[in-house]
């Protein structure tokens, strides 16, 4: 068997991760394109940093590859406690842009910890599972891997940085996968949907309904099971009024308007095509203007314009869809399918439990921000604003998710050799 | 193992449900392509300068004065002092506000008029003060100016299109001006020019970024024609001055070339009113005086009975069927009886025997009642051909019908012929003498000034008319266009008996008021009875004084129409009008100072109010 990494690792992958970066770059620097821009290495303009990043996650993922995979088993609690550090010291150091504390800077760069929280966390949590007599469906363990993430999310959420709190949820997946009970999965679709109607309908409307609803459940299963008790029925009314009333206060008093907007454009509770639905709206033109083969580089009228806000971050789709048409944002989609697919594929190979996890864990990752990010895009999912991973602008999430490619890319490469 | 499968499935439905919205965003809703151009390509309109117009001596009369709309971004409006700023711009506060509001409801981030039409003066005063106002600036724009404020129904004026505009040419957008009325209207596309368009990216500020596409979809401006129209502007001011206080219209028109050089209509208003911020209302205003009738073109539209002047036509047309020669002569007892116990008056002495010449200068209606009968009666008992020959003549002479001039508006007048009388009176129901009104030029005749003055042209021109028309040239370029010769039906060896007696009224006829010393001047007076129905009862008003005229008598310069309204008679205002106007335009200067003065100041107004007083009134006082 031939020891070099070169021959074992997934480079079908790794291509596919290239063409996503470079299609990135491409996209960026036509949403950031000016007359003044002087090329790629303009480092003082955003697609000349943009460009640093990638050649910093290039040596960056070239290390990690090389690295022994036990290291980064041996890593996870460290790297954790050190990723919190990053979070708690934003409270102080951090760098306030557009209402949210999430930055530190250093002269032209700056660093989002938030995102390599997400990379720390899916070790950690795949360190807990992969512990021996830990198992998921031990309340210990669940109470244990529950902490780990719901520290980083309050820490986020507070920043406030609501959307890159919601990513911390991607982790419910690898979760499930390990056997989470079903009831977390019902609850956690409960909830999902509980979210969506406590935002929709008045508070006590919603108090009626639950109330309703739970009613009626205890009679059905009275019915079958005559012995049945109602304390925990009463219990579920508690949490779930409890659940809404937080939900509201959280939406009325943690999130500012602009994120209410967001999500009341995508509830239709408000249409204003020129005020806050103008993102959503913009971004939707620019795409179906693209039609089958779109404008072509750099001749995207909506994207030149600047109509589509945040466009080299968040909406870099839109400008996917209108320059390269439906064929390039499809095809696109395609190559966030097959990353994904082909990371859960390789994890379930996987027979070292840790690596197992982590993988799935960054297979969630990536799944809820192509979920969120396009379709937001799209305009089928509230605008949260996150990253697509390796094709937005910014470093921070270049780097992080070049880093969880890169590890698993290790992973997969050394299945059969240690473990 | 549904734990593995849940993930990757998920993952393929999230993916299909993309692709479904790309489909149905990408492939199958195409407005989204055309929204996007309008999005971010902004199509700006270039508009070359609305040509001038020029007198035929090259003076002006229209041209463009620079205002100011005083405009807002209401995105970019910080809270102000709304009283400071309407005090400012002289409105009232509430005004001011209900505009912001408006055009906020238009667009927060597009441009709107909040206060249009400022004056250059007031410009400069709110120049200096609209820094304070972020959010609000004064763009240039354009009016008509009236250097003379004449000539204001013949010129037309210039306001925004309106829904129907848009409708009918799609040329124009909202807020774009088109010409109404006169010249304005008829020659718009001379007058506008085409409009250029230019194509910029827009970035989403609305923020021009530069041309669209290095201006491959641009299109050029092109330029506006100055107009230099047959009106002698002196001409058509002193006409106008002339006829102040007074009703009615002034026409003259150049004989040989068929120019209009004066068309006259009082009472007139300041062309100056329907231009800037009052327009709407002073536009109201005159829609509003349904007395006086301000916007009704009376040289075009007003249709009078032609009167005594018709008389010339009559002999013409008895000469051309040979019913009388120059000698024939009719007596007349101060009028006769022209049917068992109808009496028709004339003003003749008792006993005076009229034959063309002296039925002329006399203007002797017994003279002309049986000429007129001799036309009619010429195939015997076969009424209907005397009448219809009647009438062709008189089509031939541009009555009737419109006359074909450059002005978007006017009126047919009326020639009766055989199958009218015949629908009011039945086949054989009618004889020369029911219709002896025609003779005098009352009865059913209807005429408009410009068709009167075209007929005097006619008769200046011993058989023809050219087809009469304002516009002389475009940009002081002769026109190709050569305007139709028509001769009349009438062989101009008869034109010379009734031009001597038409020479005649003025020597020694009914308008010796009009002679002008060294001018041969041949005109014909006219009185003409007329009503009104005042809330349904038909009321006798002061006749209308009327004169034709046309001067030189050899080689005429000019002939025109004159209609005084409740005048008296035609000498009265009229003739010396018209004798004024041709010494105006022939020798360039008046010289009879008692006359122009009596005519500057003399004033009908009295007359007018008197229908409307609700007291009984004398007429022809």
């Amino acid at each position: 068997m031939n020891n070099s990494i070169i021959f074992r690792i997934d480079w079908l992958l790794l291509i596919v991760y290239l063409i996503l970066v470079y299609f990135g770059i491409v996209n960026v620097y036509s949403a950031t394109y000016s007359e003044t821009l002087n090329g790629l290495f303009d480092f003082s303009e955003a697609i000349g940093k943009q460009f640093l990043f990638i050649i910093f996650s290039f040596c960056i993922g070239l290390i990690i590859l090389l690295i022994n995979s036990k290291f980064f088993e041996q890593f996870a609690t460290l790297g954790f406690f050190i990723s919190m550090l990053l979070l708690l010291g934003l409270f102080f150091f951090g760098k306030t842009v557009s209402g949210a504390t999430s930055w530190y800077t250093f002269g032209a760069i700056s660093f989002q910890p938030s995102e390599l929280a997400k990379v720390t966390t899916a070790l950690i949590i795949a360190s807990i599972l992969s512990k021996f007599k830990s198992d998921i469906k031990y309340p210990k363990t669940l109470f244990k891997i529950g902490a780990y993430i719901l520290l980083p999310f309050f820490l986020i959420i507070l920043q406030p940085d609501p959307g890159s709190a919601l990513v911390f949820a991607a982790f419910f997946f690898p979760l499930f996968r390990e056997g989470l009970n079903y009831t977390y999965l019902i609850i956690f679709l409960s909830a999902f949907a509980l979210f969506f109607i406590t935002l929709i309908f008045p508070l006590n409307l919603v108090i009626v309904i639950i109330t309703l609803l739970i009613l009626l459940l205890y009679f059905i299963v009275k019915k079958h099971i005559p012995k049945i008790k109602i304390w925990p029925f009463l219990i579920l009314l508690i949490v779930s009024i409890g659940f809404s009333f937080s939900i509201d206060y959280i939406f009325n008093n943690l999130f500012e308007q602009r994120h209410r907007d967001r999500i009341n454009i995508v509830l239709g509770k408000e249409t204003d095509t020129k005020g806050v639905g103008y993102n959503i709206n913009q971004s939707i033109i620019a795409i179906g203007s693209g039609g089958l083969k779109g404008k072509g580089f750099l001749e995207g009228t909506q994207t030149k314009g600047n109509f589509v806000p945040e466009q080299h971050t968040d909406y870099i789709f839109s400008t996917i869809g209108e320059e390269w048409g439906f064929v390039g944002s499809s095809f696109i989609i395609f190559l966030f399918c097959f990353v994904i697919l082909r990371i859960i594929f390789q994890a379930e190979k996987q027979t070292n439990k840790f690596r197992r996890v982590f993988s799935y864990g960054i297979a969630g990752l990536i799944f809820t921000h192509f979920f969120i990010n396009i379709g937001m895009s799209l305009g089928i999912v509230p605008t949260i604003g996150i990253p697509l991973p390796f094709v937005s602008y910014g470093g921070s999430s270049l780097l992080a998710f070049s880093i969880m490619i890169f590890i698993h890319l290790n992973f997969d490469a050394n299945r059969l050799n240690d473990w | 193992m549904i734990r593995s499968f849940f993930l990757p499935a998920v993952t393929l439905l999230t993916a299909i449900v993309f692709v479904g919205r790309l489909i149905s965003l990408q492939l199958l809703n195409s407005s989204y392509k055309l929204l996007s151009n309008s999005n971010a390509v902004i199509q700006n309109s270039i508009y070359p300068e609305r040509g001038y117009i020029y007198d035929r001596n090259q003076k002006l009369l229209v041209s463009n004065q620079p205002v100011y709309d005083l405009m807002s971004i209401p995105e970019n409006i910080i809270p102000f002092d709304t009283l400071e700023l309407s005090k400012i711009l002289r409105t009232s506060k509430a005004e001011l506000k209900e505009k912001i509001k408006s055009a906020r409801t238009f667009s927060v981030k597009l441009p709107s008029i909040i206060f249009g039409k400022i004056s250059k003066e007031r410009n400069a005063v709110i120049q200096e003060k609209i820094w304070k106002y972020p959010g609000f600036f004064l763009q240039k724009n354009s009016i008509r100016h009236y250097p003379i404020p004449i000539a204001s129904n013949l010129l037309g004026y210039v306001s925004e299109v309106n829904k129907n505009d848009i409708k009918k040419d799609n040329y124009y957008r909202s807020g774009e001006l088109i010409g109404r009325q006169g010249i304005e209207e008829y020659y718009e596309l001379l007058l506008r020019g085409k409009k250029g368009k230019k194509f910029y990216q827009k970035d989403h500020f609305n923020r021009i970024i530069g041309p669209y596409k290095e201006g491959k979809f641009d299109m050029p401006v092109e330029g506006a024609e100055n107009l230099f129209l047959t009106i002698d502007m002196e001409l058509q001011q002193y006409g106008e001055e002339l006829l102040q206080n007074k009703r009615g219209a002034i026409v003259a028109i150049e004989p040989k070339t068929g120019e209009v050089l004066s068309l006259v209509s009082a009472p007139g208003y300041d062309p100056n009113m329907l231009v800037g911020r009052e327009r709407s209302k002073n536009f109201e205003k005159l829609v509003l005086d349904t007395l006086a009738k301000p916007l009704f073109d009376r040289g075009l539209q007003a249709q009078y009975a032609p009167g005594s002047p018709f008389k010339t036509l009559n002999a013409l047309i008895a000469l051309q069927e040979g019913v009388i020669d120059n000698e024939t002569a009719f007596l007349c007892k101060k009028g006769h009886f022209y049917a068992h116990g109808m009496f028709m008056e004339c003003h003749c002495r008792p006993g005076t025997k009229n034959n063309l010449l002296s039925g002329l200068y006399r203007s002797c209606n017994t003279y002309f009642a049986n000429i007129y009968r001799r036309i009619i009666d010429k195939a015997g008992e076969n009424v209907e051909e005397g009448m219809n020959v009647w009438n062709e003549h008189l089509k031939s002479f541009g009555l009737g019908n419109y006359l074909g001039y450059d002005l978007p508006i006017g009126k047919k007048g009326f020639i009766p012929d055989a199958s009218y009388y015949n629908y009011w009176y039945n086949k054989g129901g009618w004889k020369s003498a029911t219709v002896v009104s025609n003779a005098i030029g009352q009865g059913e005749l209807l005429t408009t000034p410009i068709q009167m003055a075209n007929f005097t042209a006619a008769i200046a021109n011993r058989g023809y008319f050219i087809q009469p028309h304002f516009l002389k040239s475009i940009n002081n370029d002769n026109l190709n266009k050569v305007y139709e010769k028509k001769e009349t039906s009438i062989d101009s060896i008869h034109f010379e008996s009734v031009i001597d007696g038409m020479h005649q009224v003025v020597e020694i006829g009914t308008a010796r008021v009009a002679k002008i010393k060294g001018i041969e001047v041949c005109g014909k007076t006219g009185t003409v009875e007329n009503f009104i129905k005042i809330n349904g009862v038909k009321t006798t008003l002061s006749d209308h004084s009327i004169f034709i005229a046309f001067a030189p008598k050899e080689d005429p310069k000019i002939a025109l129409a004159v209609y005084v309204e409740n005048g008296y008679w035609g000498a009265r205002w009229a003739a010396p009008i018209a004798s004024l106007m041709i010494e105006r335009y022939l020798n360039r200067s008046v010289k009879r100072k008692w006359l122009e003065e009596r005519m500057l100041n003399g004033s009908l107004l009295e007359e007018y109010e008197k229908p409307y007083s609700g007291k009984p009134f004398v007429i022809n006082e």
